[in-house]
């Protein structure tokens, strides 16, 4: 060896492959091709299994379940449009402000505000924001944001007691703490996505718009966020998806209770918080009522979710041309 | 003379011309910087709460930081004292059990969906599929696996726990790492083509080694998310106050960080409540640990 250094190479280097890496290879695709296909059985096997264990409750209680608002274990009579109502509710609340915030940091970070640095800064937090676990966020909605708000919900309820958004008091865990940390965990889905929207569109259409005049802000509202509306669109879609899901910090906030109603500072519940609470405890006949639910939240959250990617797939196209 | 005349035609041109210079209190102008304040202050807004939450976590879960209350069992109602061990050790079981499981069908379903064949039906199916899944509610993998896991057991388990947590990382895994392995040059792999290399060689020896960086950083990050991850442990681990007892213990309820915080933050124990503080500083120091780790590696880009 010592006197051949290429020894090891020379042997090596002439002939075709051997039939041990003809194999290797076949045995290689066959593996990989099986390991996508787990993701097929697996959204196939989540579907069919949770269809299976909620259709006897779905035979029992009919299209009913979607519309009636009672959930008594004693007397067998489950509804969950209180749950569908809390849901949608807390979402669009958390969409209103996690999405005005989202875009609104998404402006700030690709719109040329910032030093690279400080925007980095900003990004981080961003990104922090996302690492915090639910669970942490409904810690700190319980001891933090509760008594934080408690003071001003009530004195809203107070003075305008009669606006059915402020209808009730705000004792203790309700609808406006819980959309506010939804709105909190949606920023960062919102932001990232808006950021490469905005990313998506080309400078020579931002030069174009000052090559003709525009203050930053007539650029940043005439022609960036029309050019990135798509691609943002997509990002308060999902967004939503995102907040349709989110369980822990709202089965802590939310007040798990099985009512219909305007106001933000009154308890109420969502389907995924009523998983989280009732399951553990839950007898036979309830499981397959908590099944039904499940079915529900799955068929809520997968068509918002493909919509928001049908929506991301166009705003894509539109300036990449695939 | 002549020059007085076209000085003063000059200056009645100036005068007539438009005012190019902006002036601070000009109509736009105002309007741009008004802009510009509001959307500073929404930026700080949104940074309010993560500061909030940094500061609660280190003003109240900071002060019983201590090696008796890392590797204590937790205390019944009105014990003092006491520690959150046994939810440091579920969780990171439960997490390397949903990690065993998810990173090796994900890069391998990565390789596939990047390498061997992009463009047919499954690829575009397995890919659309696990965008949708990143949008799963993560308390579905633990109705789910409480449908097929738990019932069939007939026992909550850490194994249950860590399938659950398998599914939510699974889709991570496979879109990060598609996207590393995508960003290896194409005329490194085309160099070992030419030398002919088989693509099972090609992948092992190329694309692989150069992309893992990447992959890395997917996987940690899915590792972050995981281990922050309760709903889908409420009902497939369930809880315990209990170490891990071998690998019998596996099969049996297992204690995690965020259960952990999610049953001590409603008790009316003031020391249980310190204790769900201190278990959110150590579950957000292990998440922002491996975040961190994601981001170094992540660096690395061609």
């Amino acid at each position: 060896m010592a006197s051949n250094p290429f020894a090891h190479v020379v042997t090596k280097v002439s002939g075709p492959p051997s039939a041990v890496d003809y194999g290797a290879d076949k045995l290689l695709r066959g593996v990989v091709w099986g390991a996508a296909a787990v993701i097929l059985l697996l959204v196939a096997y989540i579907v069919f299994e949770l269809g299976r264990q909620a259709f006897p409750a779905m035979l029992e209680f009919g299209p009913e379940f979607i519309y009636s608002t009672t959930w008594d274990v004693q007397a067998k009579q489950f509804g969950i449009l209180p749950e569908i109502w809390g849901t949608l509710y807390s979402s669009l609340l958390a969409l209103l402000l996690g999405g005005i915030l989202g875009v609104a940091i998404a402006i700030f970070l690709t719109q040329d505000f910032l030093d690279h640095r400080v925007s980095n800064v900003f990004r981080t937090i961003v990104e922090m924001l996302a690492a915090i676990p639910s669970v942490v966020y409904g810690l700190w909605g319980i001891y933090v944001l509760i008594p934080l708000i408690r003071p001003g919900a009530n004195w809203l309820h107070d003075t305008l007691g009669w606006f059915p958004f402020f209808g009730t008091s705000l004792s203790g865990p309700g609808m406006a703490p819980a959309a506010l940390v939804l709105a909190v965990m949606i920023l960062p889905t919102v932001a990232a996505i808006s950021v490469d929207a905005f990313k998506r569109v080309p400078y020579k259409v931002k030069e174009a718009a000052y090559g003709m005049g525009t203050t930053r802000w007539e650029a940043i509202l005439k022609v960036m966020l029309p050019s990135a509306s798509s691609g943002i669109l997509a990002a308060l879609v999902l967004g939503f998806g995102r907040a349709l899901g989110e369980t822990m910090a709202l089965a802590m906030l939310i007040g798990n209770s099985n009512q219909i109603s305007l106001s933000l500072f009154a308890p109420a519940n969502t389907l995924a918080s009523l998983l989280a609470s009732s399951f553990p405890e839950a007898g036979p006949i309830e499981v397959q009522a908590l099944m039904y639910a499940a079915i529900a939240l799955l068929a809520i959250t997968l068509l918002v979710n493909i919509f928001g990617l049908w929506i991301m797939k166009a705003a894509t196209r539109k300036f990449e041309g695939r | 003379m002549t020059g007085n005349i076209s000085q003063a035609i000059l200056e009645q041109d100036l005068a007539s011309m438009p005012q190019l210079k902006g002036s601070v209190l000009e109509g736009r102008g105002l309007k741009s910087r008004i802009y510009t304040g509001i959307t500073w202050l929404l930026a700080i807004l949104a940074a309010f709460p993560l500061f909030s939450v940094l500061y609660m976590l280190i003003a109240k879960g900071g002060a019983r930081i201590n090696w008796e209350t890392l590797t204590e069992l937790p205390p019944s109602a009105f014990e003092v004292g006491g520690g959150i061990g046994p939810a440091i050790v579920g969780t990171g079981v439960m997490v390397g059990i949903g990690a065993a499981i998810s990173i090796p069908i994900g890069i391998l379903a990565a390789i596939y969906l990047a390498e061997i064949d992009p463009h047919t039906k499954l690829a575009h199916t397995a890919r659309f599929l696990a965008k949708v899944l990143t949008g799963f509610p993560s308390i579905l993998a633990g109705v789910f696996v409480y449908a097929a896991l738990v019932v069939a057991m007939k026992s909550y388990s850490a194994w249950a726990g860590g399938i659950a947590l398998a599914v939510l990382m699974l889709p991570t895994v496979i879109l990060t790492a598609e996207e590393a392995l995508k960003q290896v040059p194409q005329k490194m792999k085309d160099a070992a083509y030419g030398m002919g290399c088989t693509r099972a060689q090609v992948i092992s020896k190329v694309t692989l080694p150069t992309g893992i960086p990447g992959v890395m950083t997917g996987v940690l990050l899915a590792v972050a998310g995981a281990a922050g991850e309760s709903a889908p442990l409420l009902f497939t681990a369930l809880f315990s106050t209990y170490f891990i007892n071998g690998w019998e213990g596996l099969s049996e309820p297992t204690s995690s960080l965020s259960i952990l915080i999610y049953n001590f933050s409603g008790m009316p124990y003031d020391n249980q409540i310190e204790l769900a503080w201190t278990a959110s500083l150590v579950l957000v120091l292990i998440i922002l640990v491996f975040n961190i780790l994601a981001r170094v590696l992540g660096r690395q880009k061609f």
